[in-house]
Parts: structure tokens; sequence; C-alpha cells
């Protein structure tokens, strides 16, 4: 396979999951201003420093508000991270990396892209916003369901794998990273109806309010959120799932071309040293210490992957 | 009565021969179905990505090229006939290559003046002397053909660099066969689908001698924002080989090779899809980003099969092409098959003379012109447009050469007031290799969709449409 191709593979299922979580994340912000009142333009403020995109965000507009933030967030073109741009880039990579993949696959990512950017042509009024976000995370099924049914396990399915857990791991990440304070143990006033809604916030904007109740019950509590969101072995979009997924998928790598390189050592370093603390050591550690050594461990995993697998030149 | 040889009703609204099961096929159909099929493969065709990016203009980023339903069909009588002028014509192409650069006797001879070939900006010096592997020049070949009545079909242009829209064949052909399958089971056309898997085999057979075991054939292709994308990415898949770009290439042992995830993979047969002045900033355009630095040395070593050769373009050029006749009788010995249109090079004074006092008769290209850019059609210009033409003309004769208006045949479009006539041309698909000539039974059948107009090409509101060459 060709380096350019395994970076392609992988930049496309990073836009994918990108533009999939960047939907969650709206969906979750709107759902808070709807069920809590007219306070939540800070709500806004937070969800764009959770996607990484504040700075731009304030480059173009002097203050947050719901309409300019979901503008931003879902069709910008100055946003690289918007959803339009992500599924564009998405889908530039699947041109790129065509001859890698099925005929459904591209035929998925293809659709995907041309539906999207139909939906995205214009502003997205308050009563359409929640059918348009319904439809990009089921866009973003699809794919995930051509992939799943006809790609061959082998390293085009790995880099594909590889590239959305990376991605997805980051994401939650940062979800927590933004939100960390309302975990702390000693958090002002626990159980207050300010506490409520940031947890909700953060089990919603990852999908995983029901998971959550099936594993801890109906009591919501900080420490539990962080586990399940951190340490979970099952939640597929806990840090440790992520990163399980990401060691294997380099494992089959390593065992198909019967080489290991740098990247499996880091990611079983990575493994080791976030994985296996128990909750309380990490909450000792400091949380948010924790979470930005993680995301710059991260970080220098996805350069080994680039230099080891020879994306670029 | 018509004025064109229409191929469905010939000259007397009689249903010609090839198209008698397709008429009663027709007749029996509902124009509403039909209308809603029509909507249905473009449909198909945009899901599929099968698009064109149109040059010089800002939002036209991707667009389809309109498909009519109604097939062009040809009878297996007709195409062999077509096939012996189309084999014969690649044969005299592939030797007048290797001949103008090593002996050039046909300069010797006399028939072409020495400086039509030496001064051509499509002769390459680099490859005098160089056999290329194989002995082969130009692989994929695409013969623009037209026709204008019963018997009679000319050779328009002979597309030796990249023909481009084989993809066209084969998709158009998929999504008549997904639409249309009871069609396919009344009438027995021939299969196109097998191009692609000859293609691959063609390209390996043409193989450097030095390479031992299965050669490893890829596509060049200048990237994702190149208006044949598609078709690069498209011929990569369905040959199962790698599809790189000039970034993903360096010169490693001698060798071209390509950067895998496992590291530098020498490359036997590189199918290029770029033009001779990118393929190697080394030893022609410096600027390029597309090529491969080096790679003509590689080339010239003999460790690379470049398909097409670089400096067959020479052998497509228009001036060049007005010879055609001449080249084919002198390395086959037989006269040409296929008809050439009567072609006046304006650089010399009486031919120019000629075409100044009948431009608006005639037809003027550009000689190194492509894509219909650039050309004056007489006949539906107007005096303006005539007169600055003869500026054009007068400024630089040598730029130019000029044919007849000819009455291209028409088949019948399906539009919303039912089947009218449109003229088009044929460009079908040839495989040369050591093996042989390999041509597809169909073809590119390109149409002017609108009423009258004999502008065939994608860019400037043409269409395409399947090509039907029916089994004996």
């Amino acid at each position: 396979m060709l380096g350019k191709t395994a970076g392609g593979l992988f930049w496309m299922s990073r836009q994918l999951e990108r533009s999939e979580n960047t939907a969650r994340m709206i969906e979750t912000g709107q759902r808070i201003a709807l069920t809590r009142g007219a306070d939540s333009d800070g709500e806004w403020a937070s969800i764009l420093r959770t996607a990484a995109v504040s700075s731009g965000h304030a480059a173009k507009y002097d203050t947050v508000t719901r309409e300019n933030a979901i503008d931003w967030m879902l069709r910008d073109k100055a946003n690289p991270s918007s959803v339009l741009c992500s599924v564009e880039t998405a889908r530039n990579n699947a041109r790129m990396v065509r001859t890698a993949l099925t005929h459904e696959c591209w035929e998925a990512v293809n659709a995907a892209y041309l539906r999207i950017k139909e939906l995205l042509a214009r502003r997205v009024s308050e009563r359409d916003l929640p059918q348009v976000l319904a439809t990009i995370r089921q866009r973003s099924a699809f794919v995930r369901g051509a992939m799943h049914g006809t790609l061959l396990r082998n390293d085009i399915y790995d880099f594909i794998r590889i590239g959305t857990f990376m991605e997805r791991a980051d994401n939650t990440a940062r979800i927590l990273d933004v939100k960390y304070y309302v975990l702390l143990p000693m958090a002002s006033s626990v159980g207050s109806r300010l506490d409520n809604v940031q947890w909700e916030t953060i089990l919603r904007s990852v999908s995983a309010e029901g998971g959550y109740r099936m594993t801890h019950g109906h009591k919501i509590r900080p420490r539990e959120i962080a586990q399940f969101l951190l340490l979970d072995k099952r939640m597929p979009r806990s840090l440790n799932f992520c990163c399980s997924k990401i060691r294997d998928n380099l494992g089959y790598l390593a065992s198909d071309y019967g080489e290991r390189l740098d990247s499996q050592s880091c990611i079983d370093t990575l493994c080791r040293r976030f994985m296996s603390h128990d909750i309380d050591a990490i909450f000792d550690y400091g949380l948010h210490e924790y979470i930005q050594d993680f995301l710059s461990a991260l970080a220098d995993l996805s350069r080994q992957i680039e230099i080891d697998y020879r994306f670029y030149e | 009565m018509t004025e064109y040889f229409d191929e469905m009703w010939g000259l007397s609204q009689q249903t010609r021969a090839p198209y008698k099961k397709f008429s009663e096929w027709f007749e029996g159909e509902e124009p509403a179905r039909l209308r809603a099929k029509q909507r249905e493969a473009e449909e198909l065709f945009r899901l599929t990505g099968i698009t064109f990016n149109v040059y010089g203009r800002d939002e036209a980023e991707e667009r389809l090229i309109p498909f009519d339903i109604i097939p062009r069909v040809i009878s297996a009588r007709e195409w062999k006939k077509l096939s012996k002028g189309i084999d014969q014509r690649v044969r005299a192409i592939n030797a007048f290559l290797h001949d103008i650069y090593h002996r050039q006797e046909i300069i010797r001879a006399g028939r072409i003046p020495r400086e039509m070939i030496e001064k051509n900006e499509a002769y390459l010096p680099h490859m005098i002397g160089v056999r290329p592997p194989g002995g082969i020049y130009t692989h994929i070949v695409g013969i623009d053909l037209v026709r204008t009545d019963e018997d009679t079909f000319y050779v328009l242009e002979d597309n030796a660099r990249t023909p481009s829209g084989v993809s066209y064949m084969l998709e158009n052909r998929e999504t008549m066969l997904q639409m249309f399958p009871e069609l396919f089971s009344k009438t027995r056309v021939q299969p196109v689908s097998g191009y692609p898997r000859a293609l691959q085999q063609s390209l390996a057979a043409c193989a450097p001698e030095s390479c031992n075991g299965p050669p490893t054939v890829a596509v060049l292709t200048p990237g994702i924002y190149n208006s044949a994308y598609y078709e690069h990415s498209f011929l990569a898949d369905k040959m199962g080989v790698e599809l790189v770009e000039g970034s993903d290439l360096r010169i490693v042992d001698g060798h071209v090779a390509m950067r895998t995830t496992r590291g530098y993979q020498p490359i036997d047969v590189l199918y290029r899809r770029i033009d001779d002045d990118f393929i190697d900033p080394l030893n022609f355009n410096p600027d390029s980003m597309l090529g491969v630095p080096g790679i003509m040395d590689v080339y010239r070593a003999g460790r690379i099969t470049i398909a097409n050769a670089p400096g067959g373009g020479i052998s497509d050029d228009k001036a060049i092409y007005s010879y055609m006749p001449e080249i084919v009788e002198f390395y086959t010995g037989e006269k040409a098959i296929l008809e050439n249109v009567p072609t006046w090079r304006c650089n010399e004074p009486d031919s120019l003379q000629y075409v100044l006092d009948n431009l608006k008769d005639l037809v003027v290209k550009e000689v190194h012109g492509s894509g219909g850019y650039g050309m004056l059609i007489g006949p539906t210009s107007s005096k303006k447009e005539l007169a600055e033409f003869e500026a054009k003309l007068r400024a630089r004769p040598n730029n130019y050469i000029a044919q007849p208006t000819l009455s291209l045949s028409t088949v019948p479009i399906f539009t919303k007031a039912g089947l009218a006539p449109r003229h088009v041309d044929l460009r079908p698909y040839v495989l040369v290799s050591p093996d042989g000539v390999n041509i597809t039974p169909g073809g590119l059948t390109r149409v002017a969709l609108k009423k009258g107009s004999l502008v065939v090409n994608s860019s400037q509101g043409g269409g395409t449409k399947d090509t039907w060459v029916l089994e004996d």
C-alpha cells in the first residue's frame, strides 16, 4: 500500500469521526439551551472550546450566540473543523484513496458528502436543526456500516480504524478537559442543579447516558462519570476503549508486515501510563494534568504513526 | 428527408437494420418511464462520482457529462471494417514514431518535409535513438471517427498521447445494463467489460526486458483536482494497481519506485496520465510538480516502461494528421482503409489563401489545440467572429489547419418531445503491445446535445451515449 494511501485512509476516517462528534456536540448544546432557559450563551462558549474551534470563532465574531456558534461549527468554510469542511476533507481523502475502498464505501462517503453539502448550503433554521444533525450522524453510520460490511480486514481497515479511534479519543479527552472541574471531588455544591446540567452535558456529548445507567445505575456521580469515560473497557468512546483498539490495530499491522515499529512501543507505553491506574489515583495526580498529558501523548503517537508508515515524503 | 445521414433512420426515415430490435423495444415503452430512467441514470452517475472539472469556471467544480439513454448501434459488419482500418492505422503510427526517432526513412524518401518533424513542438529530441520496451510507442490510442453516410467513416483525430473517456464507455454500459436489462436479453451486444483486464495485460506485456516475475504496473495521475481524475482512479481500481502521484515516486537504485507503507517498491510499467512536458522536471519543464525527477534517465536505460512513450504526441499533431494517408501507405504498403478528412495546412501560402477565401465554409483548428477550444466553425459563425479569425490566421498561419465542414451523421437523443436527431462522433479504444493490437468493440459516442451543433466536446455542451457493437 502507498504511504499516501495509508495517510488518506487515516485522515478520511478521522474527519468523518470529527463531523459526527461535532454534530453530537451541537445537539448537546441545543438540548441544554432548550431545557435550561435563556442563560445558554456561556454553554456555547464552552462547547466551542471543547470542539477546539473557539479561537477561530472569536476572530470572526465579537460575542458568542447560539446562532453564530452553531453556524460556525456546522457550515463555516473558514472553520476547517466545521461539519461541512470535515466531510469535504473526508471525501477528498476518499477520492484520493478510491482504489483502496470498495464501491460501497466510496458511495457511502460520496453520498454523505452530497447530502450534507445540500443540507448545509444555507444557514440552518432552529426548526430544521434536529433533522439536519440526525442526518449527519446517520450518514456517518452508513459509512461505518459499509466499511464494516465490505472491507477486507487488512492494512486498509487497520489505518481506517486507527484514524477513527485517534479522533474519538482526542474528542472524549477534550470534552473532559473543558469540563474537568465539574468532576472534581471537591466541586462546590455536589448534586446542585448546575452540576446536574454539566454532568448531563458531558454524558450526552459522548452518547453515553444509557450506557452509564446500565453500568452505574440511575445516580449520576462525578467520580463514576470520570471512571466511565476514562477507564471503562466496554464504553466505545472511553479513552481506554479507544486506546485498546488503536493498540489492537497497530498490532495487526505489525504482524501483517512482520515488523514492530516505534508506533507499537509508543501505544504500549501510552496504555501502561494512562490506563493502568484506578480513578482515585488519577484524581490524586490531577484530572486536568492527566488529560493534558494524555492529549500530548496521543499527538506524539499520531506523529509516530505518520513517520513509521510513511504518510508523507 | 433529412439533410444528414441518421444512423437509426438513414436518409429516408426507414429504421436501419442494426436498430430494428431497439426500435421495437422503444415503441413499446412509456415515455414517462424512460424519463424517470434518464433521471435515475444521472443520479447513478453523481453517486458514483463520474464527474469532470471544467477549466476556466469557478463555481462549476464538478459536473456530470449528460448521458443519453438511446444507444448508438453499430452492426458487426460495419465494425469489422472499422477495426481493420484502425488496426492498420495504429500499426502505421507506431512504425512512424519508431522511424522518426531512428533512421527517418520517411523524410529521406521525401514523403514528409524534415522541418514538419524536427521543428514540431511535439518532437522530442530526448527520444532519438531510444527504443521503448517492446518497441511500442502508443500503448493506448483513441481514434476519433465521424461518419457521413452509409459507408464512409473519416478519422478526425488520432489521440496518441493520453486519450480519455474510456471510463465513460464502461460506465455507460454498466448503467444501461442496470436500467434496461431486458434490452440486452433481446439484442446481442458485444461486451466492453473486458477492457480493464485487457489494459492490464497489454501494459504488463510491455514491461522492460530486465523485469523478472510479474511486472508491477501503476497509473500516474496529476491528482484529485485533475479533470479526468475519476477515470484515473477508476482504471487503477479495475486493474488492481496502485494510483500514484509524482510525490509518491522517486528514483531508488536506478529504478522508479513508489513510497509504500513498507518502504520504496520498484515499478516496471507506468501508465502516465500527465503530459510529456510535466513528466520529468530534470529533463523537461523544471517547474513541474507532477512528474518524477530523473525518470527519463531510467527510461533511456531501459528500466521502466512509460505508456504512452514520451514523444509520441507528434503522431496526433494536427499538422502531421494531414500526412496520415502517406504515412499509412509508406509503412504498411497498403492504401489507408479509413479516410482522412481533406486538410489545408495554413503554413502553405496557397492553402492559406484558399482558407481565407472560403472561411465561412470551413472548420479551422489550432494545430496543438484540443477539447474544441480555439476552433472556428465557419458556417455557424458571425461576420465578426470570421473577421477576428481571419486576423489570427494572418498573424500565425503556422498555428492552424482547415478542413471542410463534414455532414456528420446523427443518432436520435431522447428529449421531452420524443426522439430528435443530434450529431455524434465515435472514439474506439485501442491497446497495442508486442502481443498485438486489441480493439474493444464499442467506444465512446459523444453527442452534441444542442440542435444543429457539431461540437461534441463535453466541455462545450456535449453528452455521451452507450455504444453497441452487435454480435454477428
